[in-house]
């Protein structure tokens, strides 16, 4: 599995140098040897419609005051300058890069820890699996409702921490201005550690024992093995799974409006929800999409850098 | 060196208690959804009910207008199974011939492709919303279906030019001399060589299109038809701390995709460990 991760990788950054692709040129004339170049026609039509159009046509009203009904005014990067003075929105982008990195962080160690832990010998490996991977199939708001309940003043957690005689830490958790925007970066982590777990098992699943047990003989320690053998190994996935984690955490959503609808006192909002709020519920459709175009630049930029960091890794 | 020792039985175990800790919320969500509203004020929320109350369920299924919930499952339904249909046909065709093109536009296509998977929905969305409305594709489930198509559809290109790359052309080679047309070749022998590829691209977009919140909530807004979360949403919406109303709604609304997960859990697993590398 390890392979195909390369490869794919390697595709994604050089793309036409693996080496299925050979051999495949067509010496007849015509576009393709199989298949018709007009076949791609709807898709590709689609998606520069639904994609690129759309995103365009959003980053134009970016510079506008438009309503959403009616005309507007070219008003530049005022915008922009609002956003950036305006603390509640420094508050989203903050929050927003927060649960981004406070997710991406904590569901790869867990995530990895428990493939680590499943890897080698377990008997039940394929049953805890299923297990620990289920809530990652759920709708991220039907989870979100369930831990609400256990942050509620009188649910779960208060009741248990109030038995062992704690009375003072039960609180409201996702009416504290403190402590919501954590009960929202637990439920992230929650949901989705068994997504890395996964990507993490088959990583492991590739790394050949014979290399551990060679470093084993050698005398290294359990974390050496660990540290300069393993991690090494399964750095695809690691880039995978972080990758992926930090444009999905980026633009959190439904677990907001279901856990805390981005109170208290907007102490939870994020850039996603402003989008929504200001777009949709406010009618500022000019200053929703300016907010949108922060949320797009912040995620794209990420993105190529996790490219950049994890191809200048494989090259080493 | 990795032999079953009395060290991996105990790894084992300690792992099996972690599992457990770690499925509690699901223990508080069946235990609050069979409460009967006294019992749901009188019982510590720990604690199981003492018989199990069926009427939050009976309640939610008569629910009426945008938080009608059996209204809600047939239209998810609906759009997750014809979203899939239009994935498959147009991600495979599209897919297939950016995987079996050399020339340079199929690259730059490619990297359209790859872009858009990244680019966040949250731009586009007030442009789409306005285009969408203008010829009429907000509020029908067709619309939603089309939407949703474009939506997803960068992904499901990708997924199946990873594994169309990795199939070899001989079988289309070998077709070819036998004398088949490309529209016979593509359908009656490289789609059904692609099947597990097929099966990962309905998984993983079926199961985004089924959970999906923000797109229904914006382009159903204001209709009489909608999705299950969103139906879960305003149904929650009206209920304040009933808890035992809540889940039951929450309950029902993951039964569908648990009973699935469980039955299909080995293809679940693979499509996202093995379809996101390609």
């Amino acid at each position: 599995m390890t392979t195909t991760v390369e490869s794919e990788t390697e595709r994604v950054i050089v793309p036409g140098r693996g080496g299925s692709r050979r051999g495949t040129r067509p010496r007849r004339p015509g576009l393709l040897k199989f298949g018709h170049w007009w076949w791609a026609l709807p898709g590709v039509v689609l998606v520069i419609a639904i994609h690129y159009i759309a995103t365009v046509f959003g980053g134009a009203f970016a510079f506008t005051n438009w309503s959403g009904l009616g005309s507007f005014d070219w008003i530049g990067f005022e915008n922009f300058r609002r956003i950036f003075q305006d603390s509640s929105k420094l508050l989203a982008l903050g929050n927003t890069l927060f649960l981004a990195f406070g997710s991406v962080i904590l569901t790869n160690v867990l995530g990895l820890a428990i493939a680590l832990g499943l890897n080698r010998g377990l008997k039940t490996r394929y049953a805890l699996r299923v297990l620990f991977f289920m809530p990652v199939v759920l709708s991220p708001l039907a989870v979100s409702y369930i831990w609400k309940f256990i942050f509620d003043y009188n649910g779960p957690l208060n009741t248990v921490l109030r038995a062992i005689g704690l009375d003072s830490v039960a609180r409201a958790w996702t009416g504290d201005p403190t402590w919501a925007i954590w009960t929202i970066l637990i439920v992230i982590v929650w949901q989705q550690t068994g997504f890395s777990m996964v990507i993490y098992m088959a990583g492991l699943a590739a790394v050949p024992v014979e290399i551990e047990e060679a470093a084993a003989i050698d005398g290294a320690s359990l974390w050496q093995r660990f540290w300069h053998v393993t991690l090494p190994a399964i750095r695809p996935a690691v880039a995978i799974s972080t990758t992926l984690g930090l444009v999905n955490g980026l633009r959190v959503f439904d677990q907001i409006m279901a856990l805390t609808g981005t109170g208290p006192a907007g102490a939870t909002a994020t850039l996603a929800t402003e989008v929504y709020k200001q777009a949709f519920t406010l009618g500022n459709f000019g200053y929703g999409a300016a907010l949108a175009l922060v949320l797009t630049v912040i995620i794209l930029v990420f993105a190529v850098i996790q490219q950049r960091v994890s191809s200048g890794r494989e090259e080493d | 060196m990795f032999r079953y020792t009395k060290l991996t039985a105990l790894r084992e175990v300690l792992i099996w208690v972690l599992a457990l800790v770690f499925l509690i919320p699901f223990y508080f969500l069946v235990a609050t959804a069979f409460k009967s509203n006294d019992e749901l004020f009188t019982t510590s929320p720990l604690a199981l009910p003492d018989a199990p109350a069926w009427g939050n369920f009976t309640e939610l299924f008569t629910a009426q207008g945008n938080s009608n919930i059996v209204q809600g499952l047939i239209n998810s339904a609906i759009m997750t199974v014809g979203a899939i249909i239009g994935l498959v046909l147009l991600g495979s065709l599209t897919g297939y011939v950016i995987a079996r093109s050399t020339r340079r536009w199929s690259k730059v296509v490619y990297y359209l492709f790859l872009v858009a998977i990244v680019l966040p929905s949250q731009l586009g969305t007030v442009p789409l919303y306005i285009g969408a409305r203008a010829i009429g594709l907000t509020g029908t489930l067709w619309g939603m279906i089309v939407l949703y198509t474009g939506m997803l559809l960068p992904l499901a290109i990708f997924l199946y030019a990873g594994f169309f790359r990795s199939l070899g052309t001989e079988y289309e080679e070998a077709a070819t001399i036998d004398g088949a047309s490309r529209t016979q070749i593509f359908f009656r022998i490289v789609l059904p060589l692609i099947a597990p590829a097929t099966g990962t691209v309905a998984i993983l977009t079926g199961l985004i299109v089924w959970n999906d919140f923000f797109t229904a909530l914006i382009f159903l807004g204001g209709s009489a038809n909608q999705t299950l979360p969103v139906a879960m949403y305003y149904f929650i919406g009206s209920l304040v701390s009933q808890w035992n109303k809540i889940f039951a709604i929450v309950l029902v609304s993951m039964i569908p995709i648990l009973a699935f997960y469980l039955f299909a859990q080995k293809r679940f697993i693979q499509g996202f460990a093995g379809g996101l590398k390609g």
